[in-house]
């Protein structure tokens, strides 16, 4: 069950021109600790690309690689054509960046934070003044355009570090994590800006521990561990996960839970609110008949299918870890 | 031009959250104040009023006159007095006193003897013990050189006095002529030092904490992602500073002259230039330290490594010329050495900036170095 779903292969004879991203082999090791190992990544002009995996997976760490900040301790990187990190600095002025940690200045207002990414980026003086009126219409930071970065709340920074990052134009975005320290509402707004920077010919890479993100891009790589799990479009993911859904009612839950994992079809069972959820190889034709028939399902209420969601191909792509 | 803008950002930046940081602008202007002051006032190498404590074993007319007399040098004031020389002794041992007079009973017969009476009873003759016996004794705590050697001063004190008699004044050896500083006030020499002494301790401590600061604030991810090269951001971070060491420099000498009557002599080229030198090579020094430490209080200790052999060994406290060998060589090392040596030899000498060329291309070569392994050393990376 862990090996990788994935549809379809980097391939190293082939570069084709509108992949932005090509890495291989990618690895990163800290001593004898492998933080990234042996990754594979393409990503197309003009999408949202995903990176799902939970604290720890190596994204901070592929990010960085992908931009040259860290050297991969094997591995290749292609972005935009050019080979990294040969060409790191050649990528700095074409690439934006914005860290998982709030890296603009706090002590610096927003307007002054904006001001000094403008000039290090070389805007000339008009130029400047323009693009920073325009970001900060569109990142709605008009009206605090003097208060003090530091002051601000999670959404009012994570939009300022959006527009810092979007300052200089750039035809790819790294973005890391970018709404952890923000509410849902925030949450949807950002995505929308994301669709509306995709729209004007952006490319983005985005880190992500939300499922409900993860869902928005146009293609996901699951992490876990340093390693890739699953790569591809979401939906295909979850059509492709290899089970099939199933929720049951029943009174004592947890006994039930204990002796469906003990079953070699039962994928994975994880309680939801009154319901168990449970994952069910999808060599078995109809799961809800198979599990009204099995003996340890007498007592229990409601047995139906349920649709997939990304959180199921992750709990299957990462081995099922309720197995252990 | 865009290597000029980049530059312009980063200073534009230090400049504004200078301005914010209410503790760093107050010590660009209390630092130099308060170090001024105690080092004026404080070190003084021409020592007076010693505590001291009086045996008069004797008790008569003579024995007070010689009491007053001593007292009057101003070198010791008579602070207590005890019967005998073993009471003095504690006193010293505890730290009441630094030294003490014992005046023996037969003070009288000794004076009268004294050749430094100058009697015109000749030499006195080894053998004759009498002869050479002196009038009265000093017992002194040596373990500060600095007081002893102000009470052995004492030790030719002419006698004259005491009897009303016309002392014959022998011919010194030597004529020494004091070209500078004639008075002999130790705040001449300091205070031009002190200008060497706080420029590194604040130009080194402010870049020092530049570069880690924006680690420790997480800022380094951002910046090392733009397009600023290593050698403009290390120029963008020095040169607000050279404003605040000027005015640095401008406070420490401007009260120095009001208040110590420091002499500003020599050229005001000269002045400016081994100034403008000196902030320039603590500056870039302070910045390849920032890029060696990992904290700012690592950048503090790191300061603190620089600034005591400055203070030690540049010639501030100790002449040059009297340290061992080894010591020379590592003064050599320190910047401040150098600044030393030509902001004494400008102001109390009048030097113009051909006299100080020397020390002005050392400083010159340390401002350069500083300046090259700061950006080599600075990577945009994070491995
Ligand atoms: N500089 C480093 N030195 C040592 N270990 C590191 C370093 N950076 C990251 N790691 C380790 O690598 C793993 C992946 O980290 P990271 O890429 O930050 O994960 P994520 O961003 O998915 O949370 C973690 O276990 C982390 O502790
Ligand atoms: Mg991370």
């Amino acid at each position: 069950m862990s090996a990788p779903i994935s549809s379809d292969e980097v391939r190293s004879d082939q570069v084709q021109p509108d992949q932005v991203i090509r890495a291989q082999g990618l690895t990163r090791r800290f001593g004898d600790f492998v933080a990234v190992d042996a990754l594979d990544l393409a990503v197309e002009r003009g999408t949202i690309y995903g990176f799902l995996g939970p604290n720890g997976s190596g994204k901070t760490t592929t990010v960085r690689m992908l931009i040259g900040l860290l050297t991969p301790s094997a591995g290749s990187v292609t972005v935009l054509g050019h080979s990294l990190p040969r060409d790191a600095e050649w990528l700095k002025r074409r690439i934006g960046y914005m860290t998982q940690r709030f890296s603009l200045y706090e002590d610096l207002s927003v307007r002054e934070n904006l001001q000094f990414v403008a000039r290090i980026y070389g805007l000339g003086y008009r130029q400047a003044k323009a693009r920073i009126r325009t970001l900060l219409d569109a990142y709605e930071l008009a009206d605090m355009s003097r208060r003090r970065a530091g002051a601000m709340s999670g959404g009012q920074r994570q939009r300022l570090a959006l527009a810092a990052a979007t300052m200089h134009e750039p035809q790819l975005l790294f973005l890391d994590e970018p709404t952890s320290a923000v509410d849902p509402q925030s949450r949807r707004d950002f995505w929308e800006k994301l669709f509306d920077l995709v729209d004007a010919g952006t490319t983005i890479l985005v880190s992500t521990h939300y499922m409900d993100e993860a869902e928005r891009c146009h293609r996901l790589a699951i992490l876990e561990r340093g390693k890739k799990r699953a790569d591809g479009p979401p939906q295909q993911l979850m059509d492709d996960m290899g089970a099939r859904v199933v929720e049951i009612e029943a009174p004592d839950q947890r006994r039930l839970r204990q002796q469906l994992l003990a079953l070699p079809q039962v994928v994975s069972a994880a309680q939801l609110g009154s319901r168990l959820r449970v994952l069910v190889a999808d060599d078995i034709d109809d799961p809800v008949a198979w599990l009204r028939a099995q003996p340890v399902a007498v007592g229990a209420g409601t047995i139906e299918a349920a649709r997939p969601s990304l959180e199921d191909v992750f709990v299957i792509s990462t081995g099922g870890a309720e197995r252990e | 031009m865009n290597p000029l803008r980049r530059i312009l950002a980063i200073l534009a930046k230090e400049l504004t959250q200078l301005r914010r940081d209410r503790v760093t602008m107050g010590m660009i202007v209390m630092l130099p104040l308060i170090q001024l002051m105690l080092f004026g006032f404080a070190i003084n190498t021409d020592v007076r009023h010693i505590p001291a404590a009086l045996v008069d074993q004797s008790n008569t007319a003579l024995s007070r006159v010689l009491a007053q007399a001593v007292t009057a040098t101003q070198v010791v004031d008579f602070t207590e007095r005890h019967a005998t020389p073993e009471q003095a002794q504690h006193a010293i041992v505890q730290g009441r006193v630094r030294a003490a007079l014992i005046i023996p009973d037969d003070v009288a017969k000794r004076v009268a003897r004294s050749p430094s009476l100058g009697l015109g009873l000749g030499t006195p003759r080894a053998t004759d013990e009498e002869l050479s016996r002196p009038v009265a004794q000093w017992l002194v705590d040596g373990s500060d050189t600095m007081i002893a050697s102000s009470i052995k001063g004492l030790r030719n004190m002419p006698l004259g006095e005491l009897l009303r008699k016309p002392v014959n004044q022998s011919t010194p050896t030597f004529a020494v002529a004091l070209l500078f500083n004639p008075e002999q006030r130790s705040a001449v020499n300091i205070v031009p030092g002190l200008v060497a002494i706080i420029l590194t301790m604040t130009m080194i401590m402010f870049t020092s904490a530049a570069i880690v600061r924006e680690g420790e604030r997480g800022n380094m991810e951002m910046l090392i992602n733009t397009p600023v090269r290593p050698i403009e951001l290390m120029l963008g971070k020095i040169v607000p500073y050279i404003f605040i060491g000027l005015i640095q420099a401008l406070i420490i000498l401007g009260l120095g002259h009001l208040v110590f009557r420091v002499p500003l002599g020599g050229g005001l080229l000269a002045l400016t230039s081994a100034t403008l030198l000196f902030i320039g090579a603590s500056l870039s020094l302070g910045l390849v330290l920032s890029t060696i430490a990992k904290s700012q209080l690592q950048a503090m200790q790191m300061t603190i490594f620089i600034l005591l052999p400055s203070i030690l060994l540049s010639g501030f406290m100790f002449p040059y010329e009297g340290m061992p060998r080894a010591a020379q060589y590592i003064a050599e090392a320190l910047p401040a050495t150098h600044f030393m040596r030509a902001i004494r030899a400008v102001l109390l000498r009048d030097a113009l900036l051909a006299d100080i060329r020397t020390d002005a291309l050392w400083l010159l070569g340390f401002m350069l170095a500083g300046l090259i392994v700061a950006s080599l050393r600075f990577k945009k990376r994070l491995d």
